[in-house]
């Protein structure tokens, strides 16, 4: 191996209410090694990455930085002990150009401290042009594709000559040529010296840039080795080591009579023509690229965001879904992308979360009638097997799949029967998975009917009767999940 | 959870504040034999009862995650128009309605700019706390309008079962208003669109709807506060009210209510009020000049708050 380690750690633990992230972690990274770091999604590569940058405290091992011990504060002290991270969320500030946000707090200035705004775009040209990217160092932010954004954000990066650089999931919006020019830079940065932490899910990537490997499953660590002694094929075993069966409990349920049909649904520039039906008893898995319009659509059905034409048809009937309320009537439920965010009270407890939209079932003239109402939350802490103190618990201090579930209660409590999943997995960790999917079994052959949106790969073929594909506004193609491969998918995601 | 439980932690959260207020009630009885007379007590509690009474309306915006900078203005400008209803020999039932409407009329203005217009509470509100305030100068030419009837003055002179009317009808709103938030629909909505307004849409909650109403019921409180400040001065002034809507937020957040909306709660905000008419009441006997007082006050909100915020977090 070239170079010594610059960075080190030893036996890391990470500890959250009810879940062990990350359990007697060991990784080290070289100087102008690119390491991989793969696993599933909950895994604990996000977790092992935020401690690295600081934006999590370990809860016990050592973490030693070129032969000296280094307790990281915070993502400010990680960047000044030279550690740069890029997340997938962009951390851009969109209203600013893309010069000003590549030297955000490192201005060059003039002797009375006045920003010399020629040398910021100066400097950002020469940044620019190392890269052989052509971005105007004066257009704003919020102008730029997000391949654009990614790659500005990338070139901040650099700019800040970072000792170990941190690259979680970089492609995953970019084009094949775009992926060339960073695989170039990040092959210049190693040149340097710099350490990189390669995340992504694409294992063919990973053989074209990846020096070393380290596979984590369920916080541990499986293997670490040189990229060259392993193939794709043990790498996938080494992440999954379930059966997939096992990790996809998909139930078939008795397909029935249709539930759903959207017709011609458009909203300018975001939605373009969306037509497909729904089958009560049916899981219908959607994915698609960040940006393809997936959560739109569902944002689009549920009358959150206005549509410019289309139809809409719910058990046969035509349905103008104008409001969530609407939606609701229908018998819609939305789980969101985000549910801290969009889908729960934090501040409020279990029972006052779950009977939010069913409130005029438990109330009487306007007044809530609180037995009805906790008898209601029981109903559905035991049925959802939520583990919680009790209905007076507040949702905030519920774990992420406890509180996955309070937002699956709430729609079952007001009789939902359509439901949008908008990323119902995500940040919750494998155990809890497997409930949800549990869950969305028991929905479906209780005829309901589900709409899955989802990222994951592996979940919308482990977990769909069918499945679409979107890709910028459209829908790109429909597919048979028993027969069908993720590169397929992909492919189709990206318009290729 | 047993419901002795939980309503023993409901107060727990109140008892920071309201061992504030028996600390300072404590610390002018000492210094001042006579502020622990019933006379003054009652006077302390009749004070207080205008600034507690809209601060019922402010608790319900700011737990909906608003703010409402009208009030003052618009208890002024529903005073005046009560007080010229009465003047032009309007019946008191009918003048006090009046009042009354024009007040929730002003307050759903500014949930109608807040909730369709989007516009931020704070600019909304600031634009109403001038107009309602030029409305009120308008209607009097800038004069006060003075001397009611006797049946009028009841209103701040009467008393029921011994307890001064202004109290009385405080105590009583402030009942409703706790059983409004703790067990209707248009409380838990409130609750839920402070706390997480996305959320609240998404779950089928007319935000907007609630948002209107909820803007109204404080223009709405603010003209009832008008009518017994009216009876009480036996003058409606078209400058009264004038940094009330300060006097309110701060009872508010005295009493724990976060300003980013979610959580408070009225029994806070009533110990909040309470507070405020102590230390002006206790300063005033002890004869500490007003602008000392300011001083104070300001300390004292400053304080309250920054307590608050050490015991949640610590929590």
């Amino acid at each position: 191996m070239p170079g010594k380690i610059i960075l080190e750690m030893r036996h890391i633990c990470k500890k959250f209410p009810g879940v062990v992230a990350l359990d007697d972690v060991d990784f080290q990274l070289y100087e102008g090694e690119v390491h991989v770091l793969l696993g599933e999604n909950g895994a604990g590569k996000s977790t092992l990455i935020k401690i690295i940058s600081g934006a999590y405290s370990k809860s016990s091992g050592a973490m030693i930085l070129e032969g000296i011990p280094a307790d990281i504060q915070s993502p400010g002290h990680a960047l000044e002990l030279g550690i740069g991270t890029i997340y997938q969320e962009l951390n851009l500030v969109s209203q600013l150009t893309v010069a000003e946000n590549i030297f955000l707090g490192r201005e060059p200035v003039n002797k009375l401290g006045i920003i010399d705004s020629r040398q910021v775009i100066r400097n950002a040209r020469n940044v620019l042009a190392a890269l052989k990217v052509e971005i105007d160092p004066q257009a704003r932010v919020v102008d730029l594709g997000i391949a654009q954004q990614q790659i500005v954000e990338i070139l901040k990066a650099i700019s800040m000559q970072m000792k170990i650089l941190i690259l979680d999931e970089p492609t995953s919006a970019l084009t094949r040529q775009e992926i060339e020019k960073l695989f170039d830079t990040i092959r210049q940065l190693k040149e340097k010296g710099v350490g990189i932490i390669y995340i992504s899910h694409r294992i063919e990537e990973i053989f074209e840039i990846g020096d070393r490997v380290t596979v984590l499953r369920d916080g541990r660590v499986v293997r670490t080795s040189s990229i060259d002694a392993v193939d794709s094929s043990d790498l996938i075993r080494l992440m999954v080591a379930r059966e997939l069966k096992e990790h996809f409990p998909k139930r078939k349920a008795m397909i029935g009579a249709e539930a759903l049909r959207v017709e011609h649904l458009t909203r300018t520039d975001v939605l373009d023509d969306i037509n497909f039906a729904l089958q009560k008893g049916e899981i219908l898995g959607i994915t698609g690229l960040m940006g393809s319009g997936r959560t739109e659509l569902a944002r689009a059905i549920f009358g959150v965001d206005g549509i410019d034409s289309g139809n809409i048809y719910v058990n046969g009937k035509k349905w103008v879904i104008d409001s969530p309320r609407k939606a609701i009537e229908a018998g819609l439920g939305y789980m969101t992308e985000d549910r801290k965010l969009q889908g729960l009270i934090l501040k409020l407890s279990v029972s006052k979360n779950i009977s939010l939209p069913s409130l005029d079932r438990v109330s009487n003239l306007g007044i809530i009638m609180t037995d009805s109402e906790q008898q209601l939350a029981k109903r559905y802490i035991q049925e959802l097997q939520i583990k919680t103190t009790g209905p007076d618990q507040l949702v905030q201090s519920l774990s992420g799949g406890n509180q996955q579930k309070v937002v699956i209660a709430k729609w079952l409590a007001c009789q939902s029967d359509i439901f949008i999943f908008d990323e119902p997995t995500r940040g919750i960790d494998v155990a809890a998975k497997v409930e949800i999917y549990q869950l969305m079994n028991q929905l479906v052959a209780r005829g309901a009917s589900i709409i899955m949106i989802s990222s994951e790969l592996p979940e919308v073929i482990g977990m769909s009767d069918r499945i679409l594909v979107m890709c910028h506004g459209r829908i790109n193609g429909e597919f048979d999940p028993s027969n069908i491969l993720q590169e397929e998918l992909l492919k189709c995601g990206l318009g290729i | 959870m047993l419901l002795k439980d939980k309503m023993a932690l409901n107060y727990k959260r109140q008892l920071g504040t309201l061992l504030g207020l028996i600390a300072l009630i404590g610390i002018f009885w000492i210094s001042t034999p006579y502020f622990l007379t019933v006379s003054n007590l009652l006077n302390i509690t009749r004070q207080t009862s205008i600034n507690a009474i809209i601060a019922i309306g402010m608790t319900f915006v700011i737990i909906s995650g608003g703010i409402d900078l009208s009030v003052g203005s618009i208890l002024a400008f529903a005073g005046v128009v009560t007080a010229g209803s009465l003047s032009a020999g309007v019946p008191i039932f009918f003048a006090i309605i009046i009042g009354m409407l024009l007040g929730f009329f002003c307050g759903a203005v500014n949930g109608l700019l807040i909730a369709w217009g989007h516009l931020p509470p704070f600019i909304s509100t600031l634009g109403m706390m001038s107009i309602a305030r030029g409305g009120a100068l308008l209607f009097t030419g800038g004069r006060p309008i003075s001397g009611f009837s006797q049946s009028f003055r009841v209103f701040a002179e009467g008393r029921f079962l011994s307890v001064p009317m202004p109290v009385f009808i405080m105590i009583l709103l402030y009942i409703l208003g706790h059983f409004i938030l703790t067990r209707t629909k248009l409380g838990r909505y409130t609750y839920a669109m402070g706390g997480n307004e996305e959320a609240a849409v998404l779950s089928g909650i007319h935000v907007k709807l609630y948002k209107l109403f909820i803007y109204g019921i404080s223009g709405m409180l603010s003209g009832l506060a008008a009518i017994i400040l009216t009876a009480r001065l036996n003058s409606a002034q078209p400058i009264a009210g004038i940094m009330y809507e300060l006097d309110a937020i701060a009872a508010t957040v005295i009493g724990g209510t976060s300003l980013m909306g979610g959580e408070g709660t009225l029994l806070g905000t009533l110990i909040g009020a309470l507070i405020m008419g102590v230390l002006r009441n206790g300063l005033n006997i002890m004869g500490v000049s007003s602008f000392i007082q300011q001083t104070i006050i300001g300390a004292v909100i400053i304080t309250a708050v920054l307590i608050d915020m050490m015991l949640k977090k610590r929590k």
